[in-house]
Formats: C-alpha cells, sequence, structure tokens
C-alpha cells in the first residue's frame, strides 16, 4: 500500500470513528428516550411522570390477572421481579397475553400508582418452541374445530 | 505484502469474465436452498406453541432483514475500497447493491408489521429496533438517490462511499439495540455462542433459508455488476465483442 493509499486509509478510518462517537455520545445523552417502556422498578422509584402518557413494560405476575364478570375491565399485575405495578385496562387482551409473558402497556398512572391502560401490548420472547407432540396429537384429534391462535 | 490480487480485481474485464463462471453455480444454489428453505418453513415446520402459524413469516422476515443488514455492510467495505484505491469496480458494487438493499429492508419491515398485528397487538411501534431499521431504509433511500443525482462519475462514487460508510454505524446500533435499550421487538434468538432458543426442526429450515438469500443476493448483485460495467466500459473493445455475442446468441 503506497503512502497516498495509507493516509486515505487513515482518513477513512478517522471518518468511521468520529461519527462514530459522536452518535454514541448522542445516543448516550438520549438512553431514557429511547427506551420504550419503564420498568416497575422506574415507576416505584419514581423516575416515571405521573399524569402524562407513559408505558410500563415487565411480566405479567403469575395468578394476579383478575378478569371482571360482566365487563371487559382486567386488572393484573407486572413486575420486573423487584418492584411491581398495577394495571387496569379496559378492552380485549392480545391474543398472546398470558401470565408469566411480558407485556408493554400504554396509559396514565393515577395517584394511587395504578396505571389507567388505554392499550396492552403483547412481548413475545425470543423462544420459539413447538407444542409437545401428544398435545398437538390430542388436539388434532378431539377439537378439530378448535383453531390455532393467530393461525391467520 | 503482495497486492497485486487485489488490483487484478480492479479490472473490469478480468470480474466479467470470472463472475460469468460464478453465476450458473450461485443461481442453481440460491435457487434449491430457497425452495427447500421456504418450502419446508412454510409448509412442514412444527406450529409455534403461542403462537400457531403466524410465527412463520420468520422465515422470510428473519434472512431478509439478515441480508438488508449485511448488504449495508457490503457496502461500506466498498466504500472504503473506492475511497482508498479508487477502485471503480467497488463503485458498481456499491451503487447496485443499493437498491436490493433497499427492498430487502423494506421486506423486513413488512412481513415484521404483519406479524406484529397479531402478535403484539400492533403493526408499528417506535421502539429501538424498529425505528433503527427504518433508518437502515432511508439510509438506502439517500445512497440511491446520491448515485443518481451526481451525474460526474468520480464525485457519486466518493459521496455515496462517505454516506456508505458513515452509515454504517447504524448497523451495530441495529444489532445491539434489543439489548441497550427496553424495546417491543424480542432479543436475538440466535446467539454466536450458547444454544439457539428455538427447536432444531424450526432454526434448520430458517438456516438453509437464510443461506438461500445470501446467494440469491449475490447472484442478483453480480447480475447487475455485470450490467453496469458492459455500460461503462461499452467503447472498449472486448465489451462490444461481448455485447454482440450475447446479442447473436438471442436471436
Amino acid at each position: 500500500m503506497n503512502a497516498v493509499r495509507k493516509k486515505r486509509l487513515y482518513i477513512v478510518l478517522a471518518l468511521v470513528a468520529g461519527v462514530g462517537i459522536a452518535v454514541a455520545l448522542a445516543l448516550s445523552a438520549l438512553q431514557e428516550n429511547i427506551n420504550l417502556f419503564y420498568t416497575p422498578t422506574q415507576i416505584a422509584n419514581g423516575e416515571a411522570p405521573t399524569g402524562s402518557r407513559i408505558r410500563a413494560g415487565g411480566m405479567v405476575e403469575e395468578g394476579s390477572l383478575k378478569r371482571s364478570g360482566d365487563s371487559l375491565s382486567n386488572e393484573f399485575v407486572v413486575t420486573d421481579f423487584a418492584k411491581s405495578v398495577t394495571i387496569r385496562y379496559h378492552g380485549i387482551l392480545p391474543d398472546l397475553f398470558r401470565e408469566g409473558q411480558g407485556i408493554v402497556a400504554l396509559g396514565k398512572l393515577n395517584a394511587d400508582g395504578v396505571l389507567e391502560a388505554d392499550q396492552v401490548l403483547a412481548k413475545h420472547d425470543e423462544q420459539y418452541m413447538p407444542p409437545e407432540v401428544t398435545k398437538a396429537l390430542n388436539e388434532s384429534g378431539k377439537s378439530k374445530p378448535q383453531t390455532k391462535e393467530g393461525g391467520a | 505484502m503482495n497486492w497485486t490480487w487485489f488490483h487484478k480485481l480492479g479490472s473490469p474485464k478480468w470480474f466479467y469474465e470470472i463472475s460469468g463462471r460464478w453465476l450458473p453455480w450461485l443461481a442453481v444454489a440460491a435457487g434449491v436452498l430457497m425452495v427447500v428453505g421456504l418450502v419446508w418453513g412454510l409448509a412442514f415446520a412444527p406450529p409455534e406453541r403461542y403462537q400457531g402459524d403466524s410465527y412463520r413469516i420468520i422465515y422470510i422476515h428473519v434472512p431478509a432483514a439478515f441480508l438488508a443488514q449485511a448488504c449495508y455492510i457490503t457496502m461500506a467495505l466498498a466504500g472504503a475500497v473506492s475511497l482508498i484505491w479508487k477502485m471503480k469496480l467497488a463503485d458498481v458494487a456499491l451503487q447496485q447493491a443499493a437498491p436490493i438493499g433497499a427492498w430487502l429492508c423494506f421486506i423486513a419491515l413488512v412481513t415484521g408489521a404483519i406479524w406484529g398485528k397479531p402478535t403484539w397487538g400492533t403493526y408499528w411501534v417506535w421502539d429501538a429496533r424498529l425505528t433503527s431499521m427504518l433508518i437502515l431504509l432511508f439510509l438506502y433511500f439517500g445512497v440511491i438517490a446520491l448515485g443518481q443525482a451526481i451525474s460526474n462519475r468520480d464525485s457519486s462514487a466518493k459521496a455515496c462511499a462517505v454516506l456508505a460508510l458513515v452509515g454504517a454505524v447504524n448497523i451495530p446500533i441495529i444489532q445491539k439495540s434489543v439489548e441497550w435499550w427496553n424495546t417491543l421487538h424480542q432479543p436475538a434468538t440466535f446467539k454466536i455462542t450458547g444454544k439457539a432458543s428455538m427447536s432444531a426442526e424450526m432454526w434448520l429450515p430458517l438456516l438453509i433459508s437464510v443461506l438461500g438469500f445470501y446467494c440469491f443476493f449475490v447472484v442478483v448483485l453480480l447480475l447487475r455488476m455485470r450490467l453496469e460495467v458492459l455500460k461503462r466500459e461499452s467503447r472498449s473493445s472486448w465489451a462490444k465483442a461481448e455485447v454482440i455475442r450475447q446479442v447473436e446468441a438471442r436471436s
């Protein structure tokens, strides 16, 4: 490699490094705004603003889901295994919503620290597993009309 | 270090001959791998326990997203070569790869949105992974527009190379976004170290599909580059002879 090319190589490296550092600084300054949701710990520590719409995310605690008998109201607890936050939601929960599953809820925190959600999104984890073979066989053998969820 | 092999790569005539020899093999590999991977994944792989059949879109979504990023890395490397060595062929590769990458990125975004509706409950959410992927699409648009807007070949090569290099900063952000920030998009299923969080009968067709997409990308890129090389070298005797040979073969 001759001297001119070497010089151009250094210019290219400096360009990429410079832009990389600038973007890294900008992103670390914007850290809080890039996070899609607040964790229950952040909400418990008062990092989330009250009165404005925020997103809260975490795992739905096992056994915490309470469905109202006569309306579409639901109440459940979302946890990050350190702190937890109660979420109230009026509407149909997504197909993938289940206890032990990650969710993100959009809504306002009220004075009691309960999130009044107007949208609930299910978060899918990185695990992809086929259903157990026996269970699949039973389903296909016995209850044919029962369609699989989200199978459209 | 001996650089002759590298400079030989910059010769359009040599590139045209060698790529012509590789193309049929690559095309066959792309066809076989894509058909096997997609048919296996879309029709024969087991359904997922929670999502049922809707997860099958990953057999298109994941390869398209992989390739959209791999294509940009290729463009950034070509940009570096074109800036440092002033190699014309690197500029051809950069500008011809951009539309392919843009389409792959678009496919990844659209299939992701289609999957997001039944799974998450929304088509789009402004989380770090989705947004950085959208920025990648705009970077592709930028490279295409810049290449078309500047008529002087040398300055357009320089401008596109700089944009491709600068935009490469976005690639690690896309890959690490699901670890650095809270996102709705799930973290990577495949890790370089450790076991994949997926059963073998699901990831095997996915792997074949990804390899098929890689071959497909190389085939399309080589075809586009060969055409562009013929256009740019249209005044040289070998290119004229090649065009005449092709026209005669058609008639």
